[in-house]
């Protein structure tokens, strides 16, 4: 029977400085899902991961992870949570087997243990080789695959991952893609929060987004989508123009002398552009989406919010 | 596997990290010790010892070693644990240890037996080195030396989790060493026996800590001392309980660690 691995009742945090991050948050996430928690920079993101994680003391509600509530059983909730924290949290002049091996100890798990758990952890996130390297030498990029070894060497049923791409270039940030889908195929649920929305799209099925400590949206990332009316697009066309051209029906600014950027509603029809544009004399080359889908809907919901 | 030997393997992990990490450093952390009371020994015990001559019936020399030994144990189980434990806060690899089910009683051990451990070594060292100066140096009372040995170790290196807690800069870690531990230890009757000192001194003496752990160390090695032993153990075993106490509270209030 399915259940959830995380459920949040009534979330508050208030921090010394009288500052209301969580204003009462509700929150579920089934387990097997992959799950999107957005929002602006300050919105409560981090506390609520934080509180989850235990790395913040929250000021009242509820956290159960599989159904072990936090207050009651923090050590067995714990035990079935991964968490890769936004900034690096080890010990830069410590090797990277080391650190993955004592994080495993830090969980119970006998050395021996530890260290073949350890060797195929490393392995799989493409850091066996450099297992005997100090932390410090690492690139950005292996830096934040070590703190995915660290948070997965206990197989935890739930991984949150607090901006895990941020600071990595394109190729690496597929390569993680990848190795997230692989482990969420294979029973773990993830949240994930990010600041590359397309991450989120590409990535997620359900989605959350909070803003000024409450939660302003939480559905399934098809049905936010689904909700988007409007969607631009940029064409660009084989000759100069000075004027956008007038189209009925049509919204069509001139993102510059050659791009013609368009809004298009859900219910009409592109073809039509296009042929309406063709009775004018202008040859679209190619098209391409103004931005990223979902960007546009949350930065909409922000400001409204 | 049951909730103890998973406290256990964890407890061990962090104990062997913190026995790694200064044994890592060993320039930094074992050497200097061994120099400086090198130091002491040649210029107060050597050379000048002698023309001091005997304090409490014994050659000055000896009457320092154990003084010399209790003031590097106390300063170096004190610095262990804050600056290990103000670092893996600075460095928020402290994470690693907040998001495991390790309880904090078994975090506050692992920090304080880092401290215990260094502070043993480095007194063994300092002992070792004093025999070079004081070949026919022997202990009077090993059990008791022990004791006051592990205790000493202890209750500093509980006072430095405490500093490290509400330590915010690595200015904070320095302060309390520099400008309160070392002027008590040097007051305490490291270098000379209170009998020596006027009334008035001899009163303000007796409410100086570290007198009471100089002093208890020396009646375990030497047989010699200016305090009541009891007391001086209740003492020291009362302030171990209060401290503990006091990190535990800290600890699970989430100062200085949890937001």
């Amino acid at each position: 029977m399915s259940q959830f691995a995380l459920e949040i009742t009534d979330l508050k945090k208030t921090y010394d400085s009288d500052v209301l991050a969580l204003k009462g948050i509700n929150l579920t996430v089934q387990e097997g899902d992959f799950f999107a928690l957005l929002g602006p920079n300050g919105a409560g993101k981090s506390s609520t991961i934080g509180i989850i994680a235990s790395l913040v003391t929250k000021t009242a509600g509820k956290v159960k992870i599989f159904n072990i509530d936090t207050d009651e059983n923090f050590p067995e909730a714990k035990r079935l949570l991964g968490v890769v924290s936004q900034e690096i949290n080890f010990n830069n002049f410590e090797n990277v087997i080391d650190i993955v091996t004592t994080q495993a100890g830090f969980y119970g798990i006998p050395l021996k243990e530890a260290i073949e758990k350890t060797e195929i952890t490393l392995k799989r996130l493409g850091l066996w080789e450099k297992r005997n390297d100090q932390a410090r030498t690492l690139s950005g990029g292996f830096k934040r695959r070590l703190m995915i070894a660290k948070a997965l060497i206990h197989e935890p049923k739930l991984l949150i991952l607090d901006e895990p791409t941020a600071g990595v270039d394109i190729e690496l940030r597929r390569e993680m893609w990848d190795f997230l889908k692989e482990i969420n195929e294979n029973g773990t649920t993830i949240i994930l929060t990010t600041h590359y929305l397309e991450e989120a799209e590409q990535l997620c099925k359900n989605i959350a987004i909070i803003d000024h400590g409450e939660l302003i949206e939480n559905t399934s990332m098809k049905d936010l989508l689904r909700r988007l009316d409007v969607q631009g697009f940029l064409l660009d066309i084989d000759q100069s123009l000075d004027n956008p051209p007038s189209i009925d029906n049509f919204q069509i600014s001139l993102e510059d002398s050659n791009t013609l950027n368009v809004a298009i509603k859900k219910d009409q029809s592109i073809n039509e552009l296009f042929d309406q544009l063709s009775d004018q004399g202008i040859n679209v080359s190619s098209m391409r989406n103004e931005s990223n889908r979902l960007e546009e809907m949350f930065i909409e919901m922000v400001k409204k919010n | 596997m049951s909730r103890k030997n998973e406290i256990l393997i964890s407890l061990i992990t962090l104990i062997r990290k913190e026995i790694k990490r200064y044994l890592r450093i060993w320039v930094q952390t074992l050497v200097p010790p061994a120099v400086t009371m090198s130091l002491y020994f040649v210029i107060f015990g050597s050379l000048i010892g002698p023309r001091i001559g005997t304090m409490d019936g014994l050659d000055y020399i000896q009457f320092m070693i154990p003084g010399l030994i209790m003031m590097s144990v106390i300063t170096n189980s004190y610095a262990n644990v804050v600056s290990s434990f103000y670092s893996v806060k600075f460095q928020k690899s402290i994470e690693e240890l907040l998001v495991s089910p390790m309880p904090n009683w078994a975090i506050l051990i692992g920090f304080v037996m880092g401290g215990v451990t260094r502070g043993i070594l480095i007194g063994f060292i300092v002992f070792c080195v004093s025999l070079f100066f004081y070949p026919t140096f022997s202990i009077v009372n090993p059990m008791l030396t022990i004791l006051v040995l592990l205790l000493t170790s202890i209750l500093f290196s509980l006072m430095g989790f405490i500093n490290a807690i509400f330590a915010d800069s690595f200015d904070d870690i320095s302060i309390i060493p520099t400008f309160v531990l070392t002027p008590l230890i040097y007051l305490g009757g490291v270098f000379y026996s209170i009998n020596i000192l006027p009334d008035i001194w001899r009163n303000i003496s007796m409410a100086n800590p570290m007198l009471y752990v100089v002093n208890t160390f020396r009646e375990g090695m030497l047989g010699v001392s200016d305090v009541s032993i009891p007391f001086a153990l209740a003492m020291i075993l009362l302030f171990i309980a209060i401290l503990t106490a006091a990190c535990l509270l800290l600890l699970n209030k989430g100062v200085g660690t949890r937001q």
